[in-house]
């Protein structure tokens, strides 16, 4: 049996890195394709039909760019930075519940990797440590624009961590758990937390760009006043790393927004349906996955919709207006339990 | 397994603590020290003690050493030797760091050798058997504890302004 379970967790987690990075592969193409839409041009259309081959185009090209390594730059830390940007980026996926458990020969196999009952912690520690990447690899270009953008990196990182961190402690005040898979169990049917926890979900939904670096929070990769931010020494595949964990970091936080406030896999009048238990969990994941993609568009549409911030406008957005407003979120939500129970 | 992954996480924080204090260049110090943080939080992960695992990860590798990068890329401290001290203080400090060790090996030659249940059959790392401890027998420490942390937090903010 643990010979056994230990091979189906390893197959789930080839699975879900084989599955995030696809879909990392084409959001690219997604938002080029948004990013026209909204431009009213056309966006990539040349290579295989509807432009669908883009992806694998730009994976060959990053391949085959010329490997660049600055003059006095600190080689090691200079590789880590992108390494581990990159393996931060999918360690999330983890502790997400991608769909319910399915019954084969009377085993049951749970679509989560690990059901850790620290689940949210675990998320939150993991986005913690995810600016080393930034910081080490903008500091060991040894350039001043990327140690500007490292900076402008860490700083917004850790800024809007608090936020976060508070707008999620109203959620778990109202659920009561911190295991990711409980929290969602508890939103099946309509019930989502979404309609308990408006004001949290939008901190959350605004310090989720913030964490991921896009637009109108990217400063920095800002390229009219940074060049390229922490990545501007970089070339060849070190640099798709990083622009590639950009992608499963919107993927991963879309995820996370779909199970905190909208009910992960559950969908509504799931039980009046008339299937399986496996069927049943295999459009629960299909449900999910939609949702997914419904939160990756909304990054997308924001990111083409509004402009960049500045950079003390940033700081204030994080430090007096949203702090106070998820403290205030909190408060409210422990009020309101303590009344009704 | 679980004996191998133990030697494997000691060797490598016993390791990584070891650099932290020979490595001359301190963006080499700040991220070994890092790296014997998430040693010791998978010391906490084999000893069943999750939400210690994660909280010790979530402050010290995501908030104190993040901190301590930060100060090391603002400062640019990148030379080799930036911090020569004279020889009275690296005395002084060989003194001072001899004598928190024999405080520290005396300490632990009085206390009693525990034996250690096994952890995965003890609750007592899980955040509600935590909870339950502090919020009931030691709700005033705890309380007090936070009163603290709110008056740092004032007084950071106090020193930053210096209007």
């Amino acid at each position: 049996m643990e010979y056994q379970f230990i091979l189906y967790k390893a197959t789930l987690s080839i699975a879900i890195l084989t599955v995030s990075l696809l879909i990392a592969m084409y959001s690219t193409l997604a938002e080029r394709k948004l990013a026209a839409f909204f431009q009213d041009r056309l966006g990539p259309d040349r290579a295989g039909p509807f432009g669908l081959l883009q992806p694998l185009a730009d994976g060959i090209k990053l391949f085959y760019k010329e490997e660049f390594m600055p003059a006095s730059a600190n080689k090691f830390l200079y590789i880590l930075g992108p390494s581990l940007t990159m393996l931060v980026a999918l360690l999330t996926s983890a502790v997400i519940p991608w769909g319910n458990s399915l019954i084969i020969n009377g085993h049951e196999f749970s679509l989560q990797v690990a059901d850790i009952n620290i689940g949210i912690l675990y998320v939150f520690a993991v986005v913690s440590v995810g600016v080393y990447g930034i910081m080490i690899g903008g500091w060991a270009s040894n350039n001043k624009y990327a140690l500007l953008g490292a900076i402008r990196a860490a700083s917004q990182m850790i800024s809007y961590e608090l936020a976060m961190g508070l707008s999620i402690i109203a959620v778990v005040m109202m659920s009561g758990t911190l295991s990711i898979q409980k929290i969602v169990d508890q939103q099946a049917g309509f019930n989502w937390n979404v309609w308990y926890q408006p004001l949290g979900f939008v901190i959350f939904l605004v310090c989720a760009l913030a964490e991921t670096n896009r637009a109108p929070f990217d400063l920095p990769e800002c390229e009219t006043e940074l060049v390229g931010g922490y990545h501007t020494e970089y070339s060849s595949m070190k640099l798709g790393f990083y622009l590639f964990a950009e992608y499963i970091n919107m993927f991963i936080s879309a995820a996370i927004i779909s199970c905190l406030y909208f009910g992960g896999y559950h969908f509504p009048f799931e039980s009046m349906l008339p299937v399986s238990h496996n069927i049943l969990t295999i459009i629960g994941v299909l449900i999910l996955f939609l949702k997914i993609t419904f939160f990756g568009f909304v990054f997308m549409w924001i990111r083409w919709t509004l402009p960049r911030f500045r950079y003390d406008q940033l700081m204030k957005l994080g430090w007096k207006k949203l702090i106070p407003l998820a403290i205030f979120n909190m408060v409210i939500t422990g009020f309101v339990i303590r009344l009704l129970h | 397994m679980k004996v191998y992954l133990f030697y494997f996480l000691c060797i490598l924080a016993l390791y990584s603590a070891f650099m932290v204090v020979i490595s001359k260049k301190p963006i080499h110090t700040v991220l070994y020290l890092t790296l014997a943080m998430f040693c010791l939080g998978g010391h906490y992960v084999l000893l069943n003690a999750q939400f210690l695992a994660v909280v010790h990860i979530i402050v010290y590798a995501g908030a104190i050493m993040v901190l301590f990068l930060f100060t090391v890329m603002l400062l640019n401290l990148n030379k080799e030797g930036e911090f020569q001290k004279p020889a009275l203080v690296q005395v002084a400090a060989m003194a001072a760091g001899g004598i928190l060790m024999i405080t520290l090996v005396g300490v632990l030659k009085q206390t009693d050798v525990v034996m250690a249940k096994d952890p995965t059959m003890t609750q007592i790392g899980l955040v509600s058997s935590l909870a339950k401890v502090l919020y009931h027998e030691y709700l005033l420490p705890f309380e007090v504890s936070s009163v603290l942390f709110l008056s740092a937090m004032v007084g950071a903010v106090l020193l930053g302004k210096k209007d």
